[in-house]
């Protein structure tokens, strides 16, 4: 067992946050998600030049050979800064499909695009009334001819506004919520019959709801085995869980920093709050959680190429802590800073709304704890 | 020693509920649920009950009060919140108008209790400071006698709604030697006296609902004193106690509650309703068994006050459960809506639909904006502070 990082990712974590540091402060984070556009190509570029992108990439395709540890330590900083640009849907999960589901044609074709940050991609899987489960889709995609027509539905679809490429989940054979019978395909976000309606989320995001109605596909736009889709989209999204769990631990540390600070030098009653016992118990509180999580998105990243129950395991379980310990940690921290925990203006409002769509994002507690406990029978 | 309902009280209850449904103003309906923006809708039904004279049951009823039990108070609370009806605003119902008749002069009565009843003055409350939270009493903000009229500089902030108001009541110092709670006065400052300077801050769930209040040498008449020059601090107290039991807010929680379940019935999860689901039932009930004891305590302490016994610290603990009961609804409407509660509602226009169901809008700000509950009328942990000390005498 060995849990020291090598030169290498040691060297990316820096570069990362030094990055960050110097272009991507809290005021810039305000601006950008603010703009008319939602995010900053110019920010996305320049991850591209450091290399971010190509890091968790295999060396064939334009990569650099990392892996999900560079996911990770790449993903805890971007929480720590509240990054909202598209990394997460384009390099973790459009990457994920391609690397575990994608010809050597499209590997060939997509894996060094994004390498380059040349093409921005989103997950299209929810519906509006699927909830949690991947399998309940109303989407269909029927065979014509070599390719398919496409026709559904899509909801909250986060980075869609951004995205060239979105990747879309859909039934192929079978009913509604059956596990056989699901389907990935790659769509153009500019193909005929694609219509968007964008929008921003809580947490400064951008999300569109997405409607196909007739849309043409060619049978490469097929990711992996027809009607099998459904174990690769469990396998990916457990890797983007692993991701999304360093990302809040990023941010439950910054706003435990945070909170530390201000009750250090916050007085009321002639001392500074911190002093309060009550208080500094709570602050504890935060602290365990925020380790607890850290811990847990390391575990997952270690264990997300061991066999697949063990896998699934790990991902629900570190998606529970990061919505119990990510909605402990929010409340808080808006807690203990008094008003001003409440305003728009400091920071610590913006992490506990990320925190709080990330509790949802691919399935909430109730979903993961269910999940876990059938895996455990 | 009784829960049922009198055939009297049953008539009320008809009656309550017939006034609200030939009454509810007309801009309002379909409104409630979303955010009122604009002055008059806060102010619309407070104008209705007004001409019932309704509007403030709390109060004796030589001041305007209905003089109604507190089974009818209960009754009456109930069918507003089933109909969701508004919140009346506390500020000058709930906070200044019982210290004016408490601790005000007839002049102040008659001056200020008939607008206050109307709706036609709008109160906001000048108590927290930037430097003075949870420890009140060391508020910095300055009133200096100058013959008849005291000069006022100092900032407020946090101040609900003054953008809206005519009126401010403020917790000032006006003498800076004594210990800081004696120093203290209450003093009515109208808000477009020359000098006063208003500021939003924004929530971070996007609403304007604070400000900052900034005074620069204002002038103010020394007959807006209540009461005692440097007795302050005890109409501050009252007012607090008043503050903190009002903020329980069962009635319409029990709303919510239902809210919440209708909500949790239309949601599903893999084709059975998600309020169908064991771990959504169970945080449901454990909800709605907070509540009861919740409602059960303070139906406890307004018998007591019934038989004239003010209601004294016990009233923190309706104010950290009432608040928590109201955090906690909010948190699982949040989790029932699903992924419908990423769309940020407030991007949309008046005349747009965010995406999702009418339900799920706005809910993911609601949650955030909730926050504010265990933070405002004295924090949750200050609460417990003052059962600590002075219920438990630790
Ligand atoms: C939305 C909103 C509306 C408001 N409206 C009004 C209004 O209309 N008028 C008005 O006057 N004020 C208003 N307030 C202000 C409110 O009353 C204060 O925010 C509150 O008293 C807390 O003060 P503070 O924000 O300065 O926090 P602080 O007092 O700085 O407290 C910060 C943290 O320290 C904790 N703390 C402080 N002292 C102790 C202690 N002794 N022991 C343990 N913990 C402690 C607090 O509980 C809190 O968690 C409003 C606030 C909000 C958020």
């Amino acid at each position: 067992m060995d849990f020291s990082y090598s030169e290498e990712q040691t060297l990316l974590r820096n570069s990362v946050a030094k990055f960050l540091a110097d272009h991507y402060d809290f005021e810039s984070y305000k601006k950008i998600s603010r703009s008319e556009a939602g995010w900053s190509r110019s920010v996305w570029k320049q991850f591209a030049e450091l290399g971010l992108m190509a890091a968790p990439l295999p060396e064939e395709f334009g990569g650099l050979g990392g892996g999900a540890v560079d996911t990770m330590i790449i993903m805890e900083e971007f929480g720590r800064a509240l990054v909202v640009e598209p990394f997460a849907s384009t390099v973790v999960v459009g990457g994920g499909f391609l690397r575990h589901g994608g010809s050597a044609a499209q590997k060939e074709k997509w894996l060094s695009k994004i390498a380059d940050g040349s093409t921005v991609m989103a997950f299209a899987f929810a519906e509006p009334e699927g909830r949690y489960n991947f399998a309940d889709l109303t989407t269909t995609a029927k065979r014509n001819g070599s390719g398919y027509t496409l026709n559904g539905q899509k909801a909250v679809v986060l980075n869609a506004p951004h995205a060239d490429v979105l990747i879309v989940s859909a039934r192929t054979a079978g009913g509604r919520r059956d596990t056989k019978g699901v389907s990935v395909f790659l769509v153009d976000r500019n193909a005929k019959g694609v219509s968007t309606r964008d929008y921003p989320t809580i947490d400064g995001q951008r999300a569109s709801e997405i409607s196909f109605d007739n849309v043409d596909l060619p049978a490469e736009a097929l990711l992996g085995t027809v009607d099998e889709g459904l174990g690769l989209i469990e396998r990916v999204t457990d890797e983007a869980i692993a991701a999304h769990t360093a990302e809040a631990a990023g941010a439950m540390k910054v706003l435990l920093d945070t909170t530390v600070e201000y009750t250090k030098t916050r007085k009321q009653f002639g001392v500074p709050i911190g002093k309060f016992q009550v208080l500094q118990h709570r602050m504890v509180d935060m602290f365990i959680q925020a380790e607890q999580t850290t811990s847990m998105a390391l575990m997952v990243t270690l264990k997300l190429d061991e066999g697949e129950t063990e896998r699934k395991k790990a991902a629900s379980a570190a998606k529970v802590q990061l919505g119990k310990g990510g909605r402990f940690v929010g409340q808080q921290a808006v807690q203990l800073h008094g008003g001003m925990g409440m305003t728009d203006e400091l920071n610590v409002g913006h992490y506990f709304k990320r925190l709080a769509l990330l509790d949802t994002l691919y399935g909430n507690v109730d979903h993961h704890l269910k999940r876990y406990a059938a895996l455990s029978d | 020693m009784d829960l049922s309902f009198s055939p009297e009280d049953e008539a009320f209850r008809r009656e309550v509920h017939e006034f609200i449904a030939n009454n509810y103003p007309e801009r309002l309906k379909g409104k409630n649920r979303r955010e009122f923006s604009e002055r008059e809708d806060f102010l619309a039904w407070q104008k209705v009950l007004y001409k019932k004279g309704w509007v403030a049951p709390l109060w004796p009823k030589e001041y305007g009060g209905t003089g109604w039990s507190i089974t009818q108070r209960y009754i009456f609370n109930e069918e507003c919140a089933r109909a969701e009806t508004p919140q009346l605003l506390a500020f000058g119902l709930s906070m200044v108008g019982p210290v004016i008749y408490t601790f005000g002069n007839e002049a102040q009565k008659k001056r200020f209790l008939p607008g206050i009843l109307s709706a036609e003055d709008w109160w906001c409350q000048g108590y927290s400071e930037p430097g003075s939270g949870s420890d009140l009493a060391s508020l910095r903000t300055r009133a200096v006698r100058e013959g008849d009229h005291y000069i006022v500089n100092g900032q407020k902030t946090w101040t609900t709604l003054a953008q809206y108001a005519d009126w401010i009541f403020c917790l000032v110092r006006t003498d800076p030697n004594v210990k800081q709670q004696e120093g203290i006065s209450f003093l009515l400052i109208d808000m477009k006296t020359p000098g006063i300077t208003v500021k939003p801050i924004i929530l971070m769930d996007g609403a304007h609902e604070v400000n900052e209040v900034f005074f620069d040498n204002v002038k103010v008449p020394a007959e807006n004193l209540i009461g005692e020059e440097n007795k302050g601090w005890t109409y501050a107290k009252f007012l607090l106690v008043n503050e903190r039991s009002g903020i329980a807010g069962v009635a319409r929680s029990k709303k919510q509650i239902e809210r919440l379940k209708e909500i949790a019935t239309s949601e599903t999860v893999d084709g059975t309703p998600l309020i169908g689901t064991d771990e959504f039932a169970r945080k449901i009930a454990e909800l709605e068994i907070d509540l009861t004891a919740l409602e059960f305590t303070e139906l406890r302490t307004l018998a007591q006050e019934a038989k004239g016994k003010h209601a004294g610290p016990e009233s923190s603990i309706l104010k950290i459960k009432g608040t928590e009961v109201q955090q906690r609804i909010t948190e699982l409407t949040l989790e029932a809506v699903g992924y419908y509660a990423f769309p940020y509602a407030r991007a949309f226009g008046d005349n747009e639909f965010p995406p999702g169901p009418d339900y799920a809008v706005g809910q993911s700000g609601t949650y955030f904006n909730m926050r504010k509950t265990s933070i405002y009328g004295g924090s949750n942990e200050i609460q417990r502070n003052i059962i600590a000390k002075a219920v438990l005498g630790l």
